[in-house]
């Protein structure tokens, strides 16, 4: 099972937008690998026959019915945005950052 | 670099497409939440902590949307899996309040189908189907500043009513050997996907409003030489061009595609592997974000909600709702009903079909059905600048109209009084008629009446009549129209003149 690297960890910072120093990066792909290899130990006990899990509990179909529900007022949905114009969120420009 | 055309393209390559296309549901709440999914209103007043992606927020799938998602799949031929998941996609875009879209990714609910597209000429093709998959649909972005579009804008503003509306994404295999009817199949293969979803009532499948959206992949590969199979021959690189958002567009954006690659191709440089923005001004398109790779969007299963495992039963059950296929069901009715070609293509353009399929049941001619809905109704609904659909009445009271009309309750004219009142709102056709009191008099001592009045007031017409001018009567007649206001049973009333004249009928 290979660890996973400090590229990779480099990568996924900024796929996540998060700003990584390379001290950062030394010391977080270290304890990453460990956790990441530490999980990988699953995939040794699990046999071919137990399928992957992503629900533990074996529950299914909770649907709703189709009925509307009050929604939030405009003010209420703006009360936490950081800048608010014409009942809309105000946001940065967007292609400025896109590489 | 010289421009090519479409055509010359097709010459020198052999183009592989595939087709990604959008459905918005027209369920009455969103996909995970219960906030109306309706088009138009202020912004942000249909949000709630779900769809904003608050914190702590639950999602909840919506039962009817699984349905449609469902039975859209089992009309495109699809298998439908024992159970399949959610999935989270990652990415960041202002319109994504979550950062992630909860969409399906490696179980997806409806998979390997296939659908026969109908051309122009009859030629049936069969695209293969690769997936349906449920998803949640983005807010809007609204630029400004700088032109209006994108690039160039100060800031953008964010309206979330749109997010969180139930989308199905239809995604084909990728289709080869159409060479340069490349641009024809995709068009009628979205075509074909929108009368479904119509046909299915999951959807308003209304193109220029975005209900169905179309993402539209093409490259170009060499064709083969003698002795080697094009199915030998690799794919080349393809673009990915976005929101081609009509039929006409998704022709147009095959033709500029198709000519662009291979101009490039044919100049020695590379195809970039990219989304391309579609403009429907200038019917071209330009280069948007290089395309991620999948494991990009780090998708993983989405832990705040359950697998979706539809019972058998029930699938059984939803393949029982299945309607038709479109273009069968259109060269059906055209038979049965006797309508001509040109006939049948004004009603499947003025999307009439359904609506006069429904009078035609509920009892009317099919001739008097088509006269009704391309006629007067087609009027008051371009005068309307609405749908015909979007008229407030009902086949079954078009078929009641012409129920009075052939029964001689009323003419035509009276007819059209009586329609106005039901599009008003004031009732049935019948009682339409009853409390307008537009009912055809037959009644002789009325008509007589009338006819003595009028003939007393064109004192010279009866000697016309027996010098043999028989149309004399005409001006009586059109007199007795007048004064019974068109209710007047026109043929009694020239009977009544010639009797008063003396003259046989």
């Amino acid at each position: 099972m290979s660890s996973l690297e400090r590229s990779d960890v480099a990568r996924l910072a900024a796929l996540a937008r998060i700003d990584m120093t390379d001290a950062d990066l030394d010391r977080l792909s270290g304890q990453l690998a460990v956790i990441v290899d530490a999980v990988a130990k699953v995939a040794e006990v699990a046999g071919e026959d137990v399928p992957a899990t992503s629900h533990p509990i074996p529950m299914a179909n909770i649907h709703r019915e189709d009925v509307v529900r009050p929604s939030l007022a405009q003010d209420d949905a703006l009360a936490a945005a950081p800048d608010a114009e014409e009942g809309r969120f105000r946001v940065p420009q967007i292609l400025g950052e896109e590489a | 670099m010289s421009a090519m055309t479409y055509e010359q393209a097709m010459e020198e390559f052999d183009p592989v497409f595939g087709i990604e296309v959008h459905v918005e549901l027209n369920t009455r709440t969103k996909m995970f939440c219960g906030c109306a999914n309706e088009f138009g209103a202020e912004p942000n007043t249909q949000v709630c902590p779900v769809c904003l992606g608050l914190p702590g927020a639950m999602p909840v799938t919506n039962q009817k949307a699984v349905e449609s998602a469902i039975r859209l799949g089992l009309a495109l031929g699809c298998s439908i899996r024992e159970s399949s998941r959610f999935a989270r996609k990652n990415y960041f875009y202002p319109d994504l309040s979550k950062d992630y879209q909860i969409s399906q990714y490696d179980e997806p609910t409806c998979y390997e189908g296939s659908l026969d597209v109908v051309l122009d000429d009859g030629t049936v093709v069969t695209v293969a189907i690769e997936r349906a998959h449920m998803e949640e649909d983005a807010g809007k972005n609204t630029h400004v500043g700088g032109s209006g579009g994108i690039q160039g804008a100060d800031y953008s503003l964010v309206d979330y009513n749109r997010g969180g509306v139930p989308l199905v994404e239809i995604v084909t295999k990728p289709i080869t050997g159409m060479g340069d009817r490349t641009a024809e199949v995709a068009r009628a293969y979205v075509a074909t996907i929108r009368d479904i979803v119509r046909a299915l009532g999951i959807s308003d499948g209304r193109m220029e409003q975005g209900s169905v959206r179309a993402d539209v992949n093409l490259s170009l590969r060499p064709k083969a030489v003698a002795g080697e199979s094009q199915d030998d021959v690799p794919f080349g690189k393809r673009s990915e061009t976005k929101n081609v958002n009509s039929l006409r567009a998704i022709e147009r954006a095959v033709h500029f595609e198709a000519a662009r690659q291979a101009s490039l191709l044919l100049a020695g440089q590379p195809v970039v592997q990219e989304t391309r923005h579609w403009h429907e001004d200038t019917s071209s398109t330009t280069p948007g974000r290089s395309k991620e790779e999948a494991e990009d969007y780090r998708y993983f299963p989405e832990p705040d909600l359950l697998p979706v495992q539809p019972s058998r039963e029930w699938v059984e059950e939803l393949r029982g709702t299945i309607p038709e296929h479109p273009a069968k069901m259109r060269a059906r009715l055209r038979e049965e009903w006797g309508f001509s070609d040109l006939e049948m293509r004004d009603v499947v353009a003025a999307d009439a079909l359904v609506l006069i399929a429904d009078t035609v049941a509920a009892g009317t001619t099919p001739q008097a059905a088509r006269k009704w809905w391309m006629g007067e109704l087609s009027r008051v609904a371009n005068d309307r600048e609405v749908a015909l659909t979007a008229l407030p009445l009902t086949p079954a009271a078009i078929a009641e109209l012409q129920g009075l009309v052939d029964s001689g309750r009323i003419n035509d004219k009276l007819a059209r009084q009586a329609l106005e009142g039901v599009l008003a709102g004031e009732g049935s056709p019948a009682e339409v008629v009853a409390s307008r009191g537009l009912e055809v008099v037959s009644d002789d001592s009325a008509l007589e009446k009338a006819v003595d009045e009028a003939l007393a007031a064109q004192p010279d017409v009866l000697a016309k009549i027996q010098d043999g001018k028989v149309q004399a009567a005409g001006a009586i007649v059109g007199a007795v129209m007048k004064a019974t206001r068109g209710q007047a049973d026109a043929g009694r009333v020239r009977e009544i003149i010639l009797q008063r004249a003396g003259v046989e009928a």
